[in-house]
C-alpha cells in the first residue's frame, strides 16, 4: 500500500464515521436561548413538562447570559430567546433580529455581601448610594463582566452613581470575573465581597456561606423577563410556528400560573407578568 | 444532597457521557490507528512535518476546538445545513477532533520501534505495507491500548468543547463534566464533588475493562 492510499483509507473511514455521528434533532423540538437565572433556578425545568405534554414540543434550553443568548439567536442557532435586559432586547429588535417582545415574568435584583458589611449598606433601599459607599470604602465587589442582563444592570447603576468602577478599583477592590451568576456568588462568598444577584438565582443558590441580602426594594432593581421571537424576514428559522406557540403558552393563563407556582424553600421566585408593577 | 437528582436523570447523564466519549474514542481510534502506523511505516514528503504537527496538537485547547466547531456548525456557518449544533453528534465530533492527535502520536511512537526491529524481516517476507501495519499493531498492542485509553481519558474528562457545541441542554446534551460545572455554579459543591467521584469511578472501570480484554488476547 502506497503512502497516498494510507491517507485515502484514513480519510474515507473518518468521513464514514462523521456521517454516522450526525444525529438529526427532532422536528418537534425548539431551542430556547435563555439567561442562566431562569434555567439554574430550576424554573424552566419545573414548567416545561406541562408545555411538552400539552403540545408535544420539546424545548431545549441553552442557559447563557442575555448578551450571549441574543448572539446565539442572531446567528440562527436558537428559535427564540428569553432574556432580562430591556436595553439589549430593544437593540436586538431595532437591528431587525427580533419581533414581538413580551414580558412574561418579573422579580428583582438584590445586593448581597458579607454579614460584616464593611460599607454599612445593610437595610438600605438605595442601590446607587450603596455602590458609592462600596467604592468609597474600597470594599471588595465582584462584577459578572459577561454582558449578561445582571451585568448590564450593574453597569447602569455605576453610571448613575457617576463612578467608573474599572478605573476606580480594577485590579484591586473591583473584581471583574467574567463568569455566570453562580460563579460570581461563589467568588463573592470566598472573598467576602459584595455583588448584585437576581433573586431567583440567589434563593436557589446552595453555597451562601456568610453572604446575606443587604440592599433590596429599590425600584431601579426591578428585573423583567421578556420573551422575543426571531424576525422571520431576517431569520427564516424553520421552527417559527413552534417557537410562537411556546411564547404564547408562557403568556397564557396556564403558563402564567405555572410560573407563579414555582417555589424554592417556600419562596416564590418569579412573579407572572399579569401582576407586574406599572 | 442527592435529592436534587432523580436516578433516571443521573442515569441519562452517565449514559450520555459514556456514549459520547466512547463514540468519539472509536472515531479517533479508527482515524488514529492507521494514521499513526502510516506515519511510522510509510515514507512520503512532508511526513516529518505531519509528525511534528500531530505532536503539537496533543495540546490542542478544547475551548478553541469548541469555538471553531461552533462557528462551522452554526446554522449561519459553512456546515449549518447538517443541523448538528447543540446535539450529541456535535459533541462526538468535537471530542474526536481532540482525541485523534493523541492516539495518532502515541501509536506512531509505539509502532516506530517494532518497525525498525521487524520491518526488514516483513519486507523480506514480501508483506504489503497494509499487512505490515496490522502485524505491527498486534505486536505493540499494549502500547496501542494505552494510546486508545489516553484518547478516552481526554474525551471523558473534557468540558470546554462539549459545553460550547453541546450547550449543556438538560436531558439532551448534559454530560457528567458539564453537570459538575453547572452544579458548582449553583453552589451545590458537595453534589458536584460527588458527581466527580462517580466520573472518576467510571473512568477507572473503563480502563480496567480495557486492560482485562487486552491481557486476554
Amino acid at each position: 500500500m502506497k503512502a497516498p492510499q494510507c491517507f485515502t483509507l484514513a480519510f474515507v473511514l473518518f468521513l464514514g464515521h462523521a456521517s454516522i455521528a450526525a444525529e438529526q434533532s427532532s422536528p418537534q423540538s425548539i431551542i430556547l436561548a435563555s439567561t442562566t437565572s431562569v434555567e439554574n433556578s430550576g424554573l424552566l425545568a419545573a414548567i416545561l413538562p406541562a408545555f411538552t405534554k400539552e403540545t408535544g414540543i420539546t424545548v431545549h434550553v441553552l442557559a447563557q447570559g442575555t448578551g450571549q443568548a441574543l448572539q446565539t439567536a442572531a446567528r440562527d442557532d436558537a428559535d427564540l430567546v428569553l432574556v432580562h435586559d430591556p436595553e439589549a432586547g430593544q437593540k436586538f429588535i431595532a437591528a431587525g433580529d427580533g419581533i414581538d417582545r413580551r414580558q412574561i415574568a418579573w422579580n428583582d435584583f438584590i445586593m448581597v455581601g458579607p454579614r460584616s458589611d464593611p460599607a454599612h449598606i445593610a437595610g438600605t433601599h438605595d442601590a446607587v448610594a450603596a455602590l458609592k459607599a462600596i467604592a468609597s470604602t474600597q470594599a471588595p465587589f465582584v462584577s459578572r463582566g459577561d454582558k449578561s442582563g445582571t451585568d448590564a444592570l450593574e453597569h447602569r447603576l455605576w453610571r448613575v452613581a457617576g463612578i467608573d468602577p474599572a478605573e476606580a478599583g480594577g485590579g484591586s477592590w473591583y473584581r471583574d470575573i467574567g463568569g455566570g451568576m453562580g460563579a460570581a456568588l461563589n467568588t463573592a462568598q470566598a472573598m467576602n465581597a459584595y455583588t448584585i444577584s437576581d433573586r431567583g438565582t440567589w434563593l436557589s443558590f446552595g453555597n451562601k456561606g456568610d453572604l446575606t441580602v443587604l440592599v433590596e426594594g429599590d425600584p431601579r432593581l426591578l428585573n423583567r423577563y421578556d420573551v422575543i421571537l426571531l424576525n422571520p424576514a431576517k431569520h427564516p428559522v424553520p421552527k417559527q410556528a413552534s417557537a410562537r406557540r411556546f411564547a404564547e403558552w408562557l403568556l397564557s393563563p396556564e403558563g402564567q400560573a405555572a410560573i407563579g407556582a414555582y417555589k424554592v424553600a417556600g419562596e416564590q421566585l418569579f412573579h407572572p407578568s399579569a401582576t407586574a408593577p406599572k | 444532597m442527592w435529592a436534587a437528582f432523580e436516578t433516571a436523570e443521573l442515569g441519562h447523564i452517565v449514559g450520555l457521557s459514556l456514549t459520547v466519549s466512547l463514540s468519539a474514542t472509536v472515531v479517533a481510534a479508527v482515524v488514529g490507528l492507521p494514521s499513526g502506523a502510516a506515519l511510522a511505516v510509510c515514507r512520503f514528503p512532508g511526513r516529518r512535518m505531519l509528525v511534528l504537527l500531530t505532536n503539537a496538537f496533543l495540546g490542542l485547547p478544547p475551548v478553541v476546538v469548541g469555538l471553531a466547531l461552533y462557528l462551522m456548525l452554526s446554522r449561519s456557518g459553512p456546515l449549518g445545513a447538517l443541523t448538528l449544533l447543540f446535539t450529541p453528534g456535535a459533541m462526538v465530533l468535537a471530542q474526536a477532533v481532540l482525541a485523534t492527535p493523541i492516539i495518532t502520536a502515541l501509536v506512531h511512537r509505539a509502532i516506530e520501534e517494532p518497525w525498525q526491529e521487524y520491518g526488514g524481516a516483513l519486507r523480506v517476507d514480501g508483506a504489503t505495507r497494509l499487512r505490515s501495519i496490522r502485524m505491527l499493531l498486534a505486536i505493540a498492542r499494549r502500547s496501542v491500548l494505552t494510546a486508545v485509553l489516553a484518547g478516552f481519558g481526554r474525551t471523558v474528562s473534557e468540558v470546554g468543547a462539549v459545553l460550547i457545541v453541546g450547550g449543556n441542554i438538560a436531558g439532551y446534551t448534559r454530560t457528567m463534566t458539564t453537570t459538575i460545572a453547572l452544579e458548582t455554579s449553583k453552589g451545590n459543591l458537595g453534589l458536584a464533588l460527588g458527581l466527580g467521584f462517580i466520573l472518576i469511578g467510571i473512568t477507572v472501570a473503563v480502563s480496567a475493562a480495557a486492560f482485562v480484554l487486552g491481557e486476554r488476547r
